[in-house]
């Protein structure tokens, strides 16, 4: 027998993240999102101008040195804006996909374990949600429960769901039949716990993967949400909702749009790129 | 290539100085160092080793199927004197399947399942040997023949999923011979097929060889088979050839240590005739040549108690559902009446082919799945009437150990956390005294308490073997059923687990259900065999009465099947034919035949037949 040379506990996990950090893409990324994320979350300490003040004054001023990326039809200060929007349109992509995967992932795991009537019910009512294509199930959703953040953050949720369903069942299937399920049965253990401490640890990393790739999906719906006047209402601000108002001015003030769909197109590409990074750093093949 | 190999002694195939290096992290590491050898026209040249040892890097090397861009081949391959390291890779493509035929291991996933066999032989056919479409029907027919696959002229149409493993195998075969190469490599092409059907093919290749003029390089990690079937072996380790030589003058007088270790660890049907009670494998050391102490055990079988396990009767059935509307269209008789007692102490080896139900009983008896009918009596348990709870506690008694350590070992647990994991489940001890226990228990199989903290990725194959079995002793239990624990295992790590077993159960007077198709193993580790068939126990006896006066026909053909590691019996054929384990699907009205048994000897019995 030969001794291994590697240091001691070097999770799975700990593999994972050094990997990932190892890739540029992926740091890339991590790096845009942990900036653009921590200016959302320190708005309110941030020497900017209240996002909410208008200003006769300064209507659709170009980007000047006391508005920075210039204002709007209403005078707001346009940086401002874009990072009060921050939090709008950052939340509800994390928020709605913690959402669907703390609910989408028990059921996925119950529905693939356990199978039977379970599992029946669980897919065919996932599979009917999935029939419906996500934006369209988004707006009609929000459209119901009434225009507001929160509730488009839950629509969205509602909508990401099925995908979450599905992916953990089909991983909770994948990984039942290994032995150690067999193992663990044999020792003694009950399904709960070899739902929890078997399946969920092995099905969780290709669901972050698929988290990180929803939560740039989820980003653009409530852009559309918003543009649609569903999602952030008036006088707080989101990227989508700037971009609403800002179609009307394309011709006059083409910053209002060009700064919320560069700022919409760089998360998303960051939530790609850290996604991918983790589909790599997560693969047992590449080891 | 024009010239043909004019003296039947000329190599084939001569290799010089190959020396083959992957990137690892970048850095080049050589995995294949400085290998030289020659393959004769008409000759089997075997290349041994374990796992990593570069055997099928070697191969790989040859036909250069490496991936260009993380691998480095260096020095020289002649085919037939000619180079083919330097040929460009549109040369290189005409020389594998043309020059070079090769078989793989794995006869499921190496044809394509969408066209009949008949067209995939037909096809290269026509592409290397310019035959016209019917020619090469003809000559395709021809080659299933000779590969013996029965009824050829009906079969030629058929899909590789209407053929089973072994005749998948022989099509193999015929298509490798298709184009009539110089030379065939042959990797590993019986390691994943039932020991009766392993022997067919053994002997198929034999008897191609005398007819033909191709050379034969034989990759494997079986001594057994290499005993059968070189003429000439080398012995790989770690990429390097330790030894190599004439099969006889290797398995006589082996000269390096490592091919005496080999040698050493691996059972030998029949030597252990005329003794009763199982005996650990001699171990040698790989580097020095030094025999480790291995001795004996004492008499473990205590027959003053009634029996820990009884089994009665146990019949497990699955239906089988197909049809437009998926109803049940036939069931499959996985344990048909099975019935056998197991005292403390003692080792019941359960043999037989894939899809006989072995590791159905096994599971059936610890009621990992729901037996239909029958009845268990485990240690004082009615096992298939517990309810849920008591079902728990049947655990404490009964464990099981698996085949693959790779999947048997939840890989996002620690080491310790994996072995502490029963005792916590069932609060017999506190999370720290938990640890302590499995820390003792590391050490018990042979492994240091302080590699706990680890995860089972960073521990070889034999390693993780030790702990899912340090796993099962967390719960003193007192029936294991360990099935094909130890299939999956290098030769030399087998020998070690083998003797671990032995030794735990003479400790602890465990007794053991030994699932297991390796019959120079069960001959080693049991005290007594059941040979099962098609789902039935078909004789059930004493080790030494079984292996030395079989009486089921079965019985028989499985232990003549069984590869003998002694090269002067090389030549000597089976009387085989091409039979095939009919299957255990039967449709819904089936009745099972009501079985009898007849005694030959004490406690031995076997099935009548018809």
């Amino acid at each position: 027998m030969t001794d291994t040379v590697m240091p001691a506990a070097a999770s799975p996990m700990h593999r994972a993240i050094a990997k990932l950090i190892a890739n540029r893409g992926a740091l890339v990324g991590l790096t845009i999102i942990v900036i653009i994320g921590a200016v959302a979350l320190l708005a309110p300490y941030l020497p900017i101008q209240n996002p909410n003040a208008t200003s006769w004054s300064a209507i659709r001023k170009a980007p000047s040195l006391a508005h920075l990326l210039g204002t709007d039809e209403l005078g707001h200060d346009l940086l401002a804006r874009m990072i009060w929007g921050a939090r709008a349109s950052l939340a509800a992509g994390l928020v709605s996909v913690t959402l669907a995967i703390t609910v989408g992932m028990p059921l996925g795991i119950v529905a693939g374990y356990l199978g039977g009537w379970i599992d029946l019910v669980i897919s065919r009512v996932s599979e009917a949600f999935m029939a419906m294509p996500f934006l369209i199930m988004a707006i009609a959703l929000s459209a119901f429960l009434g225009p507001s953040l929160t509730n488009s953050m839950i629509a969205i949720a509602l909508s990401a769901l099925p995908i979450f369903v599905r992916l953990t069942r089909a991983q909770a299937q994948a990984i039942k039949t290994e032995d150690y399920i067999e193992g663990a049965r044999s020792i003694g253990l009950g399904p709960v716990a070899i739902m929890t401490r078997y399946i969920f640890p092995n099905v969780l990393p290709p669901i972050l993967v698929q988290a990180t790739l929803t939560v740039a999906t989820a980003i653009i719906a409530e852009a559309s949400l918003s543009f649609l006047g569903l999602g952030q209402q008036p006088p707080w601000p989101s990227w989508g909702s700037m971009l609403n108002v800002a179609k009307n001015f394309l011709d006059q003030a083409p910053w209002m749009a060009i700064w919320p769909g560069t700022a919409i197109f760089l998360v998303v590409v960051a939530f790609n790129l850290v996604g991918d990074g983790l589909r790599d750093a997560l693969d047992p093949r590449s080891n | 290539m024009t010239q043909t190999v004019a003296n039947a002694n000329a190599p084939v195939l001569r290799v010089e100085g190959l020396t083959t290096s992957f990137r690892i992290d970048g850095r080049w590491t050589p995995v294949v160092r400085d290998l030289s050898f020659e393959v004769r026209a008409g000759e089997t040249m075997a290349i041994v080793g374990e796992s990593g040892s570069g055997k099928s890097v070697t191969s790989l090397s040859i036909m250069r199927l490496l991936a260009a861009r993380s691998s480095r081949i260096e020095g020289s391959v002649q085919l037939a004197g000619r180079e083919l390291t330097t040929l460009s890779d549109k040369e290189m493509v005409s020389v594998r399947g043309r020059d070079i035929g090769m078989i793989f291991q794995e006869p499921m996933t190496s044809l394509n399942p969408i066209f009949t066999v008949g067209r995939q032989i037909s096809e290269s056919l026509v592409r290397h040997r310019n035959l016209s479409q019917r020619e090469a029907r003809a000559e395709t027919l021809r080659l299933l023949d000779r590969v013996r696959i029965p009824d050829a002229q009906s079969r030629i149409d058929a899909y590789p999923h209407q053929f089973s493993g072994g005749m998948r195998q022989r099509v193999m075969i015929a298509m490798a011979l298709a184009s009539k190469p110089k030379l065939l490599i042959a990797d590993e092409p019986t390691t994943a097929l039932d020991v009766t059907i392993q022997g067919q093919i053994l002997d198929l290749i034999k008897d191609l060889q005398a007819e033909e003029t191709m050379g034969v390089l034989f990759i494997t990690h079986d001594m057994g088979v290499v005993a059968e079937i070189a003429d000439r072996t080398l012995v790989m380790r770690r990429g390097v050839a330790v030894e190599q030589g004439e099969t006889a003058e290797i398995f006589h007088h082996a000269r390096h240590p490592y091919t005496r270790a080999l040698l050493a660890a691996l059972p030998r049907l029949g030597e252990m005739r005329g003794t009763s009670g199982p005996r650990p494998l001699p171990i040698i050391d790989p580097d020095t040549g030094v025999a480790m102490p291995s001795g004996s055990v004492s008499e473990t079988v205590d027959k003053s108690q009634s029996p820990i396990l009884a089994v009665r009767d146990l019949v497990t059935r699955f239906p089988v559902f197909g049809g437009i509307f998926g109803q049940q269209v036939g069931t499959v008789h996985a344990v048909e009446g099975v019935s056998f007692e197991l005292a403390q102490g003692e080792t019941l080896a359960l043999v037989g082919e894939s899809g006989c139900g072995k590791s159905t009983t096994g599971r059936s008896v610890a009621r990992l799945i729901q037996p239909t009918s029958g009845f268990v009596g485990l240690d004082g348990y009615d096992v298939l009437r517990l309810k849920p709870l008591d079902l728990r506690r049947l655990r404490r008694s009964v464990q099981m150990i698996f085949q693959d350590p790779f999947s048997s070992l939840n890989p996002r647990m620690t080491v310790g956390a994996s072995v502490a994991e029963p005792i916590t489940t069932h609060k017999l001890a506190g999370s720290r005294e938990a640890r302590d226990k499995a820390a003792d228990l590391l050490e018990r199989v042979g492994l240091h308490a302080s590699m706990m903290n680890r995860y089972p990725h960073e521990f070889s194959g034999g390693q993780r073997q030790r702990i899912a079995i340090a796993r099962a002793l967390a719960l003193d239990p007192k029936v294991i059923i360990a099935d094909e624990s130890v299939s999956a295992l290098d030769v030399s790590i087998k020998a070690q687990v083998c003797n671990l077993l032995m030794e735990l159960q003479e400790s602890l007077k465990i007794a053991f259900l030994f699932i297991s198709h390796d019959m120079a193993i069960v001959e080693r580790i049991s005290h007594r065999v059941a040979v099962m068939y098609l789902g039935e126990i078909v004789e059930i006896g004493p080790r030494d009465a079984v292996f030395s006066n079989p009486q089921h026909p079965y019985t028989q053909r499985l232990l003549a099947a069984v590869p003998v590691a002694d090269p002067a019996r090389r030549g000597i054929r089976r009387d085989g034919g091409e039979r095939e384990l009919t299957s255990p699907i039967r449709p819904l009205d089936y009745v099972p035949p009501k079985r009898t048994y007849r005694t030959v000897g004490d406690r031995h019995f076997v099935q009548n037949e018809g």
